[in-house]
C-alpha cells in the first residue's frame, strides 16, 4: 500500500514537471557578448545573428524589406516556381500553414525564388494566384540573384549548416526556415517532410506567446 | 474438438479462397503493387498520396471520367510530357507535366495503379496495351 501510494506520488510529480515545463527554442546563429554601461552599472548582454536589412519585390510588384517584417514572426524558404522535383510538396505543406495563420496579422511566409529570371512579378503573381494564396500573409519575393544566394547561405540557413556535415547546397533542399520577432533564427525544417512541418506550427505558435526582450534595442 | 473443426474449416476456405483467384486478380494485384511504389517514386511530389493535385498548378488524378475517355492516351502524357490545356474535374489547367521515360512495364503498373485508387476503377491497363498506346502517341 505504502509502494503504491510512493509509486502515486512520483508520477504526480512527474507529470507535474512535465506540464510546468514550457518550452523554449534554441537561437541559432553566432552571437557575442556585448557589454555596455547603464545607469552607471555595467551589464553585459548576449547579442545574437540577425538577418540582416534586405530590399526585395513581392509578387504584387511592391517593395518589401526587413522594415516590414518588424516585430513580426516568419517562415523562409527558397523556391522556384518552374521546379518540378521537391517544390510541389514544399508548397503543400506550406499551405497548411499558410492555412494557420492567414487569419492573424502577425505571421509572414517568404518565399525567395532562386531563378529571379525567369520568375518574374507576373509570373510569381500567377503562381500565387494558382496555388490559392491571396493577401498579404505570404509574399513571393525576387531580387538579384546573388542576394538571394547571400542571405540564404550566410544568414537564414545557419541552422541547417551547423547540423550538417554536407557543404554547400541547402538552398535547394527545401528548409523551411523560422524567424522570430527580432529577426533571429530559431529553428529549420524540412519542408518536404509533414511531420516536420506540424512542428513548424506548433513552434510559431510557441513563439506567439514568447515576450519581446527590449533588451538589444 | 470443436475448435480444431472450426480451424480446420477456416483453413480450407482460405485455401480455397487463395488458389481460386483467378489469373486475372493476380495479375491486377502485381500490377497494381508494384504501381504504388512507382507512383511514390515519380509522381506523388507532384499529384499528392491521394492523388489531389495541388490547388490550379497540379491536376487531381480523381477525375475518373477523364482518365476512362483518355485512357489511351495517358501513357503518352506520362512518357513525353504534358503541356496542352486540360479540363479535369471542371477546372481547367495549362500547366506543364514534365517527361517521365519509364519503361513500359512500369507505366503499365503506374497506371494500373492510378486508374483503380483515389476513387478510380478502371480495371488492369496491362504491359501490351502500354506498348500498343505508345506505339500510337502523336
Ligand atoms: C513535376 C510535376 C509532375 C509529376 C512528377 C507528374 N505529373 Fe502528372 N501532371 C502534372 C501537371 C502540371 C499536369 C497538367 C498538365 C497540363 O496542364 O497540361 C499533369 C497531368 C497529368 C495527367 C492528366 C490529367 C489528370 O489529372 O488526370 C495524368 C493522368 C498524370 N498527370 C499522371 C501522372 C503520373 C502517373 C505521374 C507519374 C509517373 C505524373 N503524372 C507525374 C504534373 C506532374
Amino acid at each position: 500500500m505504502k509502494k503504491l501510494f510512493g509509486a502515486m506520488v512520483i508520477v504526480l510529480l512527474w507529470s507535474a514537471c512535465k506540464f510546468n515545463n514550457t518550452k523554449t527554442l534554441p537561437i541559432y546563429g553566432n552571437r557575442q557578448a556585448e557589454t555596455k554601461v547603464v545607469n552607471g552599472q555595467t551589464v553585459t548582454d548576449t547579442v545574437y545573428q540577425t538577418i540582416p536589412p534586405f530590399k526585395f519585390v513581392n509578387q504584387y510588384g511592391d517593395s518589401i524589406s526587413e522594415k516590414n517584417l518588424d516585430g513580426k514572426i516568419y517562415v523562409a524558404d527558397f523556391f522556384f516556381t518552374s521546379c518540378p522535383s521537391i517544390c510541389p510538396v514544399m508548397q503543400r505543406n506550406m499551405l497548411n500553414v499558410y492555412n494557420a495563420f492567414k487569419g492573424g496579422g502577425d505571421v509572414k511566409i517568404l518565399s525567395y525564388t532562386i531563378d529571379p529570371k525567369y520568375d518574374s512579378v507576373p509570373i510569381l503573381k500567377k503562381y500565387a494566384d494558382k496555388l490559392g494564396v491571396a493577401g498579404n500573409t505570404w509574399w513571393f519575393l525576387q531580387g538579384k540573384k546573388d542576394d538571394t544566394y547571400r542571405i540564404a547561405e550566410k544568414n537564414y540557413l545557419v541552422a541547417v549548416s551547423k547540423d550538417s556535415t554536407v557543404a554547400g547546397g541547402y538552398v535547394h533542399q527545401g528548409y523551411f526556415v523560422l524567424i522570430d520577432k527580432e529577426k533571429r533564427v530559431r529553428g529549420s525544417y524540412d519542408g518536404t517532410n509533414q511531420e516536420q512541418v506540424a512542428q513548424l506550427i506548433a513552434d510559431i505558435k510557441t513563439l506567439q506567446t514568447e515576450p519581446v526582450t527590449e533588451t538589444t534595442k | 474438438m470443436k475448435l480444431k473443426v472450426i480451424a480446420c474449416i477456416g483453413f480450407f476456405l482460405v485455401v480455397l479462397i487463395i488458389s481460386c483467384q483467378s489469373d486475372q486478380e493476380i495479375e491486377f494485384k502485381r500490377y497494381y503493387s508494384a504501381g504504388s511504389l512507382t507512383y511514390q517514386i515519380h509522381c506523388q511530389n507532384c499529384h499528392g498520396v491521394n492523388g489531389e493535385g495541388l490547388n490550379n498548378l497540379i491536376p487531381p488524378l480523381t477525375d475518373s471520367v477523364f482518365l476512362k475517355t483518355n485512357k489511351t492516351v495517358v501513357a503518352c502524357f506520362i512518357k513525353f510530357g504534358l503541356k496542352e490545356k486540360i479540363t479535369i474535374s471542371g477546372k481547367s489547367f495549362n500547366e506543364k507535366m514534365p517527361p517521365n521515360d519509364l519503361p513500359p512495364i512500369e507505366i503499365a503498373n503506374v497506371l494500373t495503379y492510378v486508374t483503380n485508387s483515389f476513387g478510380n476503377k478502371l480495371g488492369t491497363i496491362n504491359e501490351q496495351q502500354v506498348e500498343s498506346y505508345l506505339s500510337k502517341c502523336k
